[in-house]
Formats: structure tokens, C-alpha cells, sequence
């Protein structure tokens, strides 16, 4: 198979980018996008040129390290598969192909497709976790765990934390990222601790971050190569309101005394 | 010869560990806020560790090359953790974890470096659900087990098929929170170059800034590794594409010995390779072996007509089809150990029996297990590992049976380590995949993410204390101490001395030479003259690489493919060293198979009385020979024996 790329091409994060035509010859059908990418670079290298920068890493659709607008969609056209699980019969012999990096203020471009997307550790680190040392706590079976709380919590969990969510959403919003964390801890009884101080953090800390506000067009979850669903941002909603309702309430109960 | 010594506490097998942490030195609140640790890796090992380590009160720093630790291989782990809880009343014990794990890895394993595995894991499961790690459950709310290969009980831990994913989130939660109260210090987009030995002892590294190019010094009073395996040395292999192995030979160009490194784990269930172009290789999920069917065509006229398109395997009746493993061992039938079933699969391929294009594959059949279980059962246990698996060869496994074949995996040898987990280095550590000690000549299922969560969580953190006990009278370590300036310049020379190299063919190009020569020659089948051969390549490769290869970019810029070039460098040093330790192994163990050495029934010959040892190997100089250690096994508490899976 024959393409036509249009890639974008920056050197730096403070350079101009702009987009750059290749041409592609002799293409698998049965080779993965970034195999293509591959084949591309490894010409560009040969005939004395810069080879295209793209992050990629477990190439089996896990790490969450690929990302890449394709045609104009976050890890291009199929849907459910990250971008190194997408294969070239997906595409037209001949095609043009565009090949873009996630465009996010919250997630600047380091160079050509790759971003810096360390917003989303500094998300986790205000609160997507339980806080227990290691050792010293009870038995794995001592609490029960009803299965259809269990499994709920199992589905926000399989974020991988791409980042395709706040590229597919024109207000640039990480809700879905959040509500998958949030949902997954608050699912279980040994997240429910700190589930209300939790979400408010992680709100917060969004906030502070540049990423927008849900307009809840749902893109995010026709996007998200994982399918999480935006049931997850609901169930954030309603843990936030619940925060701050009793955050309020405890506060003009204290004010009382 | 040097006599490796392990440091073994004394005492009978199953109170060592208990007694190790009753006499083990501690290191007081005040003293561990003085005392700075590097980590490198962030998979479950280095982010377990890393974590513990900032919530004991130690300063922390980590390294990864990923963007993010959450990234780390660790991640794409699928079937499951092991652990001797005994939930499933069937019969489980710390002991018969123990027997298994060093039964399944061909008794060239140390007693009570397993033992203590085997102790722990039963810690490991409760610390990941308290951090929310969501296993898969019972109706009545309890955790339910599933069975691996190399065992008769149920006591593997799962998460539908990405049971690695959820425990390495787990671990990245415990590290987030340790980096944001200050106690952990995240060094992200870095390779570590070099390890930095002060006055003998581990006291830093050497990294590289990836986006910036800058080549960094970093000082700490103690450096654990926790890099991961080796197996992109093969080129294809189920590794990430950045999984390398340039932090541990850089330790072993320091000094530290290097263990058993012709030990690596070729896993029987990938997706067959299938073009040129190929960058690497998926693996299903060995828990797909509880309930598929491993078969090939028993008629070669079947073979022919499936090879052209004129029949479907579901066309061939079940007393023409040979399920191999089930013949050879109807005690295990396809839950042996992986070793034995990616020889199992080799031998019929080989025969010319194999299915698919290439007739390198065989079926994994599902059919029969749908029909006793029913859809929806067998996608919610399976579900993903069938999605990934029809959105790779674009068949759906609900229809057609799978195509699978062996391929690299894991690597059971690693920096050599005593009980400690130190290595030959003081003050330098190596855990999970990255050192040698608890899986043997072959690991088990799901031994893997026990291991290294065992090691990050529940051992270094006693024994590196037993250490830095001694090290809290030393001051901070000064970066600008000239040991530090040395390496670094040595780290800078090199890389100089790569870009500027003759320009003919780019990195990749080599690779893909280093992995044909390792796969054909130190692959799943060794004998001497190709071991000989391959010594004669690789010399040549590693001459033609320094001479020819081509790097684009500048060296201060994100610069990939100088990145790969480093790994290379080092993979192909290591190419020859595994090579050299398959030469001297004249036996077959696990996932060594020396063809010169097997039983009538085509299985590994082992010969205890020769090479019951590890290989502990000493850098002496690039261009000369490595020298051998051995440390003799003793085998106490388990009687060696044929391993018999029949």
C-alpha cells in the first residue's frame, strides 16, 4: 500500500511548527501505524534526514505512551484501539493520511508528536490513590466486596492515562481521566475513606493545570481507546457535590460551636 | 575463583527470613531523613520500592525513561500474580509455592531466596486491595484464583487480562503519593548511562536528560536497579520497544557480576510473527491455557489443505487433530510450564505441522470451552486478550481458533544478588526482572509480578537498611566528587564516539542483525556449533556497528534514535556474554535447551552433579574474555529430580 502523510514537524517546544509532506511506498496491510512510521524514518535516516519524533513504547495498546491526532481523531479511526494497535488496512491505498500531536494547552508539544502530558502524575499525585503504607494491613478477604462494584471499579480503572480524552474534547477538559480515578477508588470500600477530600483535590488541582470545563458532549468517550465511559464523570459530579455539600455543612456546624 | 557468598542467614529453611528481620540492622526516623537513595525503574520493583522506601522516611529519587512511571512494562503483564493464600481450600501452602517455583525453574534457583518469595506473596495481595487494586471476585464479594502453568492448585490473583496494569497503577498511586509529600523525587524522560562507584561503593548515576540531551550526575548513599529484562536482545520480543538493559551492564561493567544470562523465558503463546517490517511481538496471556486447546493437524494432508485455504480448522474433526500437549502430558495436558510447551510447539513446527503462513503457529481452540461455558463467560474472563488478539491478525478467536507460537518474553538471568538483593557491588541493589535469584533456568506464570512486588515492597526496604546502618555517619554525597566527572565525561565520550561513527546503516538495521543471530543460534534450541558460530558474528556485528552506524540529530535534543543506539551498544556486548554462558552450560535446564543434551522423549537433560551452579560472570575489559564464577547450589529441603509434567 502507498500513502501520502502530512506529518507535523517541530523542533522544540519553543519552535514554529508546520506540517510536512511524505510519501510512503510498499506498505503491509498487515503492519501497524507506527511499523509505518517506522519504514518512514528509517528512509528519512538513509537519505540523510531528521526522522519523525512520535511516542510510543509497549506497541500492544497498554502503556498509554501513543497518542497522535489521526485525519483529525485521537488515536485515528477505529474505535476502542490505541494508535499502536491500529493496523493499515484501516486505511485506503493511496490515501492521505494527517498526523498531528494532541493539542491541549495543559499538554505542550516537546517536539513533532510528542507532548508533555505530566499534568496527568500531577493530577494523581493530589489525591488518585489510597493512602496506606506497605505492610500492616488487614487481610485481602476481610472485607467483602460486592462483584458488580467490584467489576465497576475494575472498567474506570483500565484508564491508561493517553491523554485522548483531553484531545478529543474542544474545551480541552480532563474530566474523564478524573472520573475514571475517582470512580475507581470510590467503587470500593478502601477508597470510600478519603473519597470525598479526593475529589475535591483532584478537582482542584485541574483547575490550577489550564484543562477546561466538561460541556458534556460525550466526545471524550466515543475517543478514549479503552471505551471508559462517561458514567464515570456523573459519578465524579455527584461525589463533588456530595463533598461540598458536607464539607459545607460540617463548616457552619463548627462555625456553631 | 572468587567464592560468591550469598549471606544465607542460618537456621532451618522456613524461619530465615524471620530470623533475618529480628537481627537485621535499623536506621532511626532522624537518620533516614538523612540518608538519599536512587532508584532506577518505576515498574512494579522500582515504584513498589521507591514508594516504600519515601514512606519509611528515606530520600527518594527515581529514574524512568518513560514519560511517566505509570508507563513502565510492568503495565502490559496480563495473566495474574501468584500468592499462597490458600483461598480455594484446595490445597495450597507457603510450601507447595515454594516447590513449584523452584520445581517449574528446573531446580537452578536458590532455596531461600524462593522460600522468602513464596512467604511474602501472601502480603503482596493484601497490600494491593487495600490500595484498591480491583481483583476479580466471587459473587459473595471474596477474591477469586484462576490456574497457571507448572502448578495443580488455583492461586493466581487476576484482573480480567491486565492484571499488571492494575498493580503497577497500584504501586504508581503509593509513588504519587510519596512524590507529593516531598519524600520522592521523580527524574522522568532520564536514561541512566553509568553507575557511579566512589571508594568502592555505589554512590550515584550517570543520566541523560532525554528531551534536553544533558548529561546529568546524581548522588545518593545507595543505588538500587530495578531496570527490567533483557529480551529485546532478540530484537522481537514481547518487550516494550525502550526496555533495556543499559543500567544493569553498565553496573556490570563496574564491577557488579552478571548471572546466568543465557536464561531467558520464551513464552508459548504470542501472535506468530508475520512480515519483515515487524518492531515487536504480543503475547496472549498464558491464562488463555485454562481453557484453550493447543492442537495441531495430526494428517499432513490436512496440514496442505488448510496452508491452501481449502478447509477451515474447524473442518477437521477431533481424532485428526493431534493436542500434542495433552499426549505428552496428560498430568498437566496444556497447563505445563512454558519452556516445555514452547518446545512442544518448536518440535511439531518443526516436524512440519505448524499452521498458518509461514507454518510457524499452532491453534489455540477455544470451541470447546465456549460450548461448556458459554459466550459470555469466556468474555468476561478472556474478553480483552480477544479483542487485542482480533485487532492484531483480524480474526475474531469466538469464530476461528487462535494462531499462536513462542517468543521472547522474560529473562530469568540478571545482576547476580545475595540474600540481600545486593549485588557484588556494595550499596548496589538489583530487583525484579533485573536480577537473577528466584526464577531459575525458567519462570513460572505469574511469578513474575509476585517477584518484583515482593522484592519493592516487603524485602529491600529490610534489607537495605541493614546497610545504610552503617552509612549514616557519611555526609551527603557531593555530584562533584571526581568519580562523578569521570564517568560522566566517559558517558559523553562514548556517545560521541557512536554519533561520529561512519554513517552507513541506521541503528535498527544492526538490531535487527543482533536478534536474528540470538534467536537462531541462543534461541529455544543450542547446540555448540551454532553457539560458536554465533561468538564469530557477534564479534563481527559489534566491529561493523562501532564502524557503521548512523545516527541522525544532535546529542542535546530529543534525539530516539541516540537513545537506541546506547541500548544497542550494550545489547550486543550482552549478545556474546549470553552466548558464552550457553556455551559453558553443557546441560539442558528450563528454557536452556542444549540439543546435545536430552532424554529419549526429547526432554532437558539435566546433569546436577556438573552444573548445579550459578554462573556469575566478572567483566574483566571489552576485549577480554569475562571470567566465570560459581556459586554451588545446595539443595536442602528439595530433592532433585527429573522434572516430570507427564
Amino acid at each position: 500500500m502507498n500513502f501520502k502523510l502530512k506529518i507535523w514537524r517541530q523542533k522544540n517546544a519553543k519552535a514554529k511548527g508546520g506540517m510536512v509532506s511524505y510519501d510512503v511506498t510498499g506498505i503491509s496491510p498487515d503492519s501497524s501505524f507506527f511499523e509505518m512510521l517506522d519504514t518512514l524514518n528509517q528512509q528519512l535516516i538513509i537519505g540523510g534526514g531528521d526522522p519523525v519524533a512520535f511516542d510510543h513504547d509497549c506497541r500492544e495498546g497498554i502503556c498509554g505512551t501513543c497518542s497522535l491526532y489521526i485525519n483529525g481523531r485521537p488515536h485515528g479511526p477505529v474505535k476502542g484501539v490505541t494508535t499502536c494497535q491500529l493496523h493499515m488496512r484501516s486505511f485506503r491505498d493511496g490515501e492521505t493520511i494527517h498526523i498531528e500531536p494532541w493539542r491541549a494547552r495543559a499538554f505542550p508539544v516537546i517536539r513533532d508528536l510528542i507532548v508533555d502530558r505530566s499534568a496527568f502524575d500531577r493530577i494523581i499525585q493530589a489525591g488518585g490513590y489510597v493512602s496506606v503504607n506497605s505492610g500492616g494491613v488487614p487481610d485481602a478477604n476481610s472485607i467483602p466486596v460486592p462483584k458488580h462494584d467490584s467489576d465497576s471499579s475494575f472498567d474506570a480503572a483500565t484508564c491508561i492515562g493517553c491523554g485522548a480524552c483531553v484531545a478529543s474534547c474542544s474545551n480541552a477538559a480532563a474530566m474523564l481521566f478524573i472520573g475514571a480515578k475517582v470512580s475507581h477508588l470510590a467503587l470500593l470500600p478502601q477508597g470510600r475513606v478519603e473519597a470525598a477530600k479526593r475529589v475535591q483535590s483532584m478537582v482542584a488541582r485541574m483547575d490550577e493545570l489550564g484543562f477546561g470545563s466538561c460541556s458534556n458532549t460525550y466526545a471524550c468517550e466515543a475517543e478514549c481507546p479503552k471505551s471508559i465511559s462517561v458514567i464515570n464523570i456523573a459519578r465524579m459530579n455527584r461525589e463533588f457535590l456530595h463533598a461540598k455539600v458536607f464539607s459545607e455543612k460540617e463548616k457552619i456546624i463548627r462555625e456553631s460551636l | 575463583m572468587t567464592l560468591l557468598n550469598a549471606r544465607i542467614p542460618e537456621g532451618p529453611l522456613a524461619d530465615k527470613w524471620k530470623a533475618y528481620k529480628s537481627g537485621c540492622k535499623l536506621v532511626n526516623p532522624n537518620n533516614k531523613r538523612k540518608l538519599d537513595i536512587i532508584v532506577v525503574g518505576t515498574g512494579l520493583a522500582g515504584a513498589s520500592a521507591a514508594a516504600t522506601l519515601g514512606e519509611l522516611g528515606y530520600n527518594v529519587k527515581v529514574f524512568c525513561y518513560q514519560d511517566t512511571p505509570r508507563r513502565a512494562h510492568s503495565i502490559a503483564a496480563q495473566g495474574g500474580i501468584n500468592s499462597a493464600k490458600n483461598y480455594q481450600n484446595d490445597g495450597d501452602s507457603v510450601y507447595r509455592l515454594f516447590y513449584d517455583t523452584i520445581k517449574g525453574g528446573d531446580y537452578r534457583a536458590r532455596e531461600a531466596n524462593v522460600y522468602r518469595l513464596a512467604e511474602v506473596s501472601t502480603n503482596i495481595i493484601d497490600l494491593c486491595v487495600a490500595q484498591g487494586v480491583p481483583f476479580a471476585r466471587e459473587y459473595g464479594g471474596l477474591l477469586t484464583n484462576r490456574s497457571f502453568g507448572g502448578a495443580q492448585v488455583s492461586r493466581t490473583f487476576y484482573a480480567r487480562g491486565q492484571t499488571g496494569q492494575q498493580l503497577l497503577l497500584g504501586a504508581y498511586g503509593a509513588l504519587s503519593r510519596q512524590i507529593a509529600a516531598g519524600k520522592v523525587e521523580l527524574c522522568n524522560r532520564r536514561d541512566v548511562l553509568d553507575i557511579v562507584v566512589v571508594d568502592g561503593k555505589a554512590r550515584g548515576v550517570i543520566a541523560r536528560n532525554l528531551v534536553t540531551g544533558e548529561i546529568e550526575r546524581h548522588a545518593a548513599h545507595t543505588v538500587v536497579l530495578a531496570n527490567g529484562g533483557y529480551g529485546n536482545v532478540f530484537f522481537l520480543s514481547t518487550n516494550a520497544m525502550g526496555s533495556n538493559v543499559t543500567p544493569a551492564w553498565s553496573a556490570y561493567r563496574k564491577g557488579a557480576f552478571f548471572a546466568n544470562p543465557s536464561f531467558t523465558q520464551i513464552h508459548p503463546t504470542c501472535i506468530p510473527v508475520h512480515g519483515d517490517f515487524q518492531s515487536k511481538l504480543t503475547l496472549m496471556s498464558e491464562s488463555l491455557r485454562n481453557d484453550g486447546r493447543i492442537w495441531v493437524p495430526a494428517k499432513m494432508r490436512d496440514v496442505e489443505r488448510l496452508r491452501n485455504r481449502e478447509i477451515q480448522p474447524s473442518d477437521i474433526p477431533d481424532q485428526d487433530r493431534d493436542y500434542y500437549l495433552e499426549r505428552r502430558y496428560p498430568a498437566f495436558g496444556n497447563l505445563v510450564p512454558r519452556d516445555v510447551a514452547s518446545r512442544a510447539a518448536k518440535e511439531r513446527c518443526d516436524a512440519g505441522f505448524g499452521v498458518g503462513s509461514t507454518g510457524f503457529a499452532v491453534f489455540l481452540d477455544f470451541a470447546d470451552a465456549i460450548k461448556r461455558k458459554g459466550h459470555d463467560t469466556i468474555d468476561a474472563l478472556y474478553g480483552n486478550l480477544f479483542q487485542m488478539y482480533e485487532q492484531i491478525v483480524a480474526e475474531s478467536p469466538y469464530e476461528k481458533p487462535m494462531m499462536i507460537y513462542p517468543a521472547v518474553h522474560y529473562t530469568m538471568g540478571g545482576l547476580w544478588v545475595d540474600y540481600e538483593l545486593m549485588t557484588t557491588i556494595p550499596g548496589l541493589y538489583a530487583i525484579g526482572e533485573c536480577n537473577f535469584s528466584d526464577h531459575g533456568a525458567n519462570r513460572l506464570g505469574a511469578s513474575a509480578l509476585m517477584q518484583g512486588l515482593a522484592d519493592g515492597y516487603f524485602v529491600l526496604p529490610y534489607t537495605i537498611g541493614n546497610y545504610l546502618a552503617n552509612e549514616i555517619h557519611t555526609p551527603r554525597i557531593d555530584p562533584g566528587l571526581p568519580e562523578f566527572k569521570a564517568a560522566a565525561d566517559e558517558v559523553t565520550d562514548r556517545l560521541n564516539k557512536m554519533k561520529n561513527a561512519g554513517g552507513k546503516e541506521p541503528v535498527d538495521h544492526y538490531h535487527r542483525r543482533l536478534g536474528k543471530i540470538m534467536w537462531e543460534q541462543c534461541g529455544m534450541a543450542r547446540n555448540d556449533a551454532g553457539l560458536t558460530e554465533a561468538l564469530y558474528l557477534l564479534t563481527e556485528l559489534r566491529h561493523d556497528y562501532a564502524k557503521d552506524v548512523k545516527i541522525p540529530g544532535g546529542m542535546d535534543e530529543y534525539n530516539p534514535e541516540l537513545e537506541k543506539a546506547c541500548r544497542v551498544a550494550d545489547f550486543i556486548d550482552l549478545g556474546e556474554l549470553m552466548v558464552r554462558d550457553a556455551l559453558q552450560r553443557r546441560e539442558s535446564c528450563g528454557g536452556h535447551f542444549r540439543e546435545e543434551y536430552q532424554t529419549n522423549d526429547g526432554e532437558a537433560l539435566r546433569n546436577d552433579k556438573e552444573f548445579a551452579f550459578v554462573a556469575a560472570w566478572e567483566f574483566k575489559g571489552r576485549d577480554i574474555a569475562a571470567v566465570m564464577h560459581r556459586e554451588e547450589l545446595q539443595f536442602k529441603e528439595i530433592k532433585l529430580s527429573q522434572r516430570s509434567y507427564k
